[in-house]
């Protein structure tokens, strides 16, 4: 998929994201939005998935450390064709399978998460069983950088790197925002890349929303060999929501009804910009 | 005549357990956090060390990587301290494990105050409390060396998270005999009695039996009952032991408040309101000593137990 395809395909993604948060009144949509991009790229690029066999034994792994960001994944799953896109108004509803954070019961959901520091440790899990069988899949799981002022990220680096599991790749959506506010503020986490370097990591650091930086940065994790890669994605929180762009405040909260127009409108422009690139 | 009973620790059966399973469930393996000495698992290890993972002293990321195992089609066994396994990994137990309902099994070996000399710290008289409200959790403690390994096949064959705790200390085998069958869910009369039943868990059935010993002397019939899964319970067994005396002692090297005797007083409530001493560790922490001693001190032997009934009835 070239880029042009990639960019409209995320930009679909980020409506579904505001849709369903909208819709549920409730949820987190900054940090969905910063990383739709690396959503987009995974599901429809870089995985080795089945849409029509979410179960298919050797298929790529993903597992959504970061759940809160539940939206971005649904939204990222329903446009790869995992359900239907009309389904993501039911977020967060009583009696929707999508609930509000990943549970191993919705199609192509590998992990249930949202108890920030787990989902990395089930991902290390999956990578060091795909290794004792000598299997081919590979492993992915994202963190927030928020998310790694949990101890347990560090437990689960160190095992991965200690066992140099090269089939795990980490990525860390780093767009400095936390709910309390930016994250050397609250309690700093950077440096990161140095940190996953300290516990035998190869890290790559990219921009996340630049698909030939995303592509080239897989391709190296693939050829990575003998440790595990993480890659770094400086990102912009709430991206492409004018007034969401960079602002905690949208962290956790569900944009009114207004605000949902004046969103979507941001997100149609964008779209049309798309197409009239298409068109040139 | 007393030096003449066999006696074994529950991890040591564990450990062994593993071992002798391994060929038959080759998606076993075994994982633990730098304790594969004192759990036993250590036995596995020697037999089969690509089988065995030892994640060093992370008892949360363990339970993770478990979790993780278990979505690609291996049956992992976690081990630790019932104090970390079950206390310090708990919510990573809970929400990586139990919510997902993965098939993860956990090794707790240690449980309770019979770990001795290390005291309190390593003492968890919490663990089959924290377990049981786990939603789908079996949650099994078994009573002697044959039970242990019973459970472990068990769970084995079992698709689904389970819990089983093992202890420290040499304990009588009490359950070798050629009609013993192990069921998870399933209680066993061991002693048939009419005046009282006393329930009883773990390295309690023995003390049980022995207080059984003591009140036949004196005239009084009790019936003893052993429970290896905590959870789901064998309420038929409880319900129709308490129909015939009408009175109910529980008895577990553990918390009164969380553990068998609770279990026993959700059940009883509900079904067939019936008076119920819980005999266990009376809220409050352990301390080091020798295991002997602290069983003494806590009220947890046969005479101990004895002297509860005696003040019950």
């Amino acid at each position: 998929m070239d880029n042009l395809e990639l960019k409209k395909r995320a930009n679909d993604v980020r409506k579904g994201i505001v849709t369903a948060v909208h819709s549920a009144k409730a949820g987190h949509p900054g940090g969905s939005l910063s990383a739709a991009d690396m959503f987009t790229f995974l599901y429809f690029e870089e995985m080795n998935i089945d849409p029509a066999d979410p179960q298919k034994e050797d298929r790529d792994r993903f597992v959504l450390s970061k759940g809160h960001t539940a939206p971005g994944l649904y939204s990222a799953l329903a446009n790869r064709g995992y359900f239907p896109v009309e389904d993501l108004v039911t977020l967060r509803k009583l009696g929707s399978y999508l609930q509000g954070h990943p549970c191993v019961h919705i199609p192509g959901v590998d992990m249930s998460s949202g108890s920030l520091g787990q989902g990395i440790s089930a991902a290390v899990g999956m990578a060091l069983g795909g290794k004792m069988d000598n299997r081919s899949f590979r492993v992915y799981t994202m963190l927030g950088d928020g998310e790694l002022e949990e101890g347990q990220v560090w437990e689960a680096a160190m095992f991965a790197g200690h066992r140099k599991l090269d089939n795990l790749c980490v990525i860390v959506d780093n767009n400095n925002l936390q709910i309390d506010g930016p994250i050397d503020q609250v309690c700093s986490p950077y440096p990161i890349d140095k940190k996953f370097e300290a516990f035998n990591f190869h890290v790559i650091r990219i921009d996340a929303h630049d698909f030939d930086q995303i592509r080239a940065a897989f391709q190296e994790a693939r050829e990575t060999k003998g440790m595990p890669t993480c890659i770094v994605m400086h990102s912009l929180k709430g991206k492409g929501v004018s007034f969401m762009e960079n602002n905690v405040d949208w962290h956790g909260k569900a944009p009114n009804d207004e605000e949902y127009a004046v969103a979507m409108a941001d997100l149609d422009r964008i779209a049309e910009e798309l197409e009239k690139e298409g068109q040139a | 005549m007393a030096d003449a009973i066999k006696k074994i620790a529950t991890r040591e059966s564990y450990g062994n357990a593993l071992k002798e399973l391994a060929e038959e469930f080759p998606q076993l393996v075994v994982l633990d956090a730098d304790l594969a000495a004192a759990t036993k698992t250590g036995i596995f290890k020697k037999a089969y060390p690509d089988r065995h993972i030892d994640c060093g002293i992370a008892e949360c990321n363990m339970v993770g990587i478990a979790a993780g195992l278990a979505t690609v089609g291996k049956i992992p066994f976690v081990s630790s301290f019932a104090m970390f396994a079950a206390g310090r990994a708990y919510e990573q137990v809970r929400n990586s494990v139990g919510y997902p309902h993965l098939n993860v099994k956990i090794g707790a070996t240690h449980a309770g105050i019979t770990v001795g000399e290390d005291g309190a710290t390593h003492q968890c008289n919490e663990d089959l409390a924290l377990m049981r409200t786990i939603p789908g959790m079996v949650v099994m403690c078994p009573s002697d060396d044959v039970e242990a390994k019973a459970a472990v096949r068990a769970a084995l064959t079992y698709d689904g998270p389970v819990y089983i705790r093992f202890g420290r200390a040499a304990v009588p085998v009490i359950n070798d005999r050629p009609d013993y069958h192990f069921e998870i869910g399933k209680g066993s009369v061991v002693k048939e009695g009419t005046d009282v039943t006393i329930v009883a868990t773990g390295i309690c059935v023995d003390s049980a039996l022995g207080a059984a010993q003591k009140l036949a002397a004196e005239g009084i019939s009790a019936e003893v009952i052993n429970i290896c899964t905590i959870k789901p319970l064998d309420e038929e067994i409880i319900i129709n032991s308490a129909k015939k005396t009408g009175k109910v002692v529980t008895v577990e090297e553990h918390s009164v408040i969380g553990g068998l005797g609770s279990a026993v007083c959700d059940c009883l409530s509900a079904k067939l309101p019936t008076p119920v001493k819980k005999i266990g560790m009376q809220d409050v922490f352990g301390e080091s000593g020798s295991a002997a001693a602290l069983v003494a001190k806590y009220g947890l032997d046969a005479e101990g137990v004895y002297k509860s009934v005696k003040e019950f009835l």
